[in-house]
């Protein structure tokens, strides 16, 4: 089961083409199947497995059973903590260091 | 750009560090609700689940299943939207699960979106994920989501 609260995992899941490719297919349409998720990569049923499991362990897909199939849903709830945690402190900081900049560069010598 | 179709059925979860009986009180206590949910207080009894703006009552939705602390059940209609407001209701589960290390994964699912697209839409993207982020937040430091 995944870390709690494991940012490193949900850094290491998107440190990768396939699996940022997995996340946008979600993003398009949820709730998808193995077999239709495995139809659009140019890899074997087990490889996308494994991005899968990668995936489920940071948190970043959620699996459902319905009947005889398991669907995968796209979770970015940890993408999301982690924009509120780093993206947006970073972003209001050069905002406000622009905003200091200009007023700097305003004032009357 | 790739635009999200929006699903008729949408999960969320969340690891919080609180114990699920705090996390219950969070999703059904007014004096917590309004610090996360867009400032709208909910109270949540067994039977129903009402929604406030200050005092004055918006909404009341049918709550199905009340299991405190593991497992809540509730209609929804997103009555703050005209348009949405006259679609059909939708539903909202929110399934709490103890973890290791005093952490508990909350998971919401809000299904029956199917003639509901315009709802479905509203609340997918940022909709439950600002719900979320904002009550883990408060639940770990006390304080509401800045900004």
């Amino acid at each position: 089961m995944l870390g709690v609260n494991d940012d490193d995992g949900v850094f290491r899941a998107l440190a990768d083409p396939t699996r940022r490719h997995l996340l946008d297919q979600l993003f398009e349409r949820d709730g998808r199947t193995l077999t239709e998720l495995e139809s659009k990569l140019e890899m074997t049923r087990f490889g996308v497995m494994k991005h899968l499991r990668v995936l489920e362990d940071a948190g970043l897909v959620v699996t459902q059973r319905q009947g005889r199939e398991k669907l995968h849903y796209l979770n970015a709830v940890p993408i999301r903590l982690i924009h509120d945690r780093w993206i947006d402190k970073y972003t209001e900081h050069r905002v406000s260091a622009l905003a200091e900049l200009k007023t700097r560069l305003e004032e009357p010598a | 750009m790739t635009t999200m179709t929006a699903q008729a059925t949408q999960i969320y979860q969340v690891f919080i560090k609180a114990t699920p009986e705090a996390i219950w009180d969070a999703i059904t206590k007014p004096e917590f609700t309004s610090k996360y949910f867009y400032g709208v207080t909910i109270d949540v009894t067994p039977e129903e689940r009402r929604s406030f703006q200050g005092s004055e009552l918006q909404n009341t939705s049918n709550v199905l299943e009340f299991e405190p602390p593991r497992r809540l059940v509730h209609s929804w209609i997103s009555y703050y939207d005209p348009e949405m407001a006259a679609e059909e209701a939708s539903r909202v589960s929110w399934e709490i699960e103890p973890q290791d290390g005093g952490y508990s994964l909350l998971t919401v699912t809000h299904d029956q979106l199917e003639s509901s697209p315009k709802t479905a839409e509203s609340v997918s993207g940022a909709g439950w994920m600002m719900v979320l982020s904002g009550l883990k937040t408060l639940l770990e430091t006390g304080e509401p989501l800045a900004g």
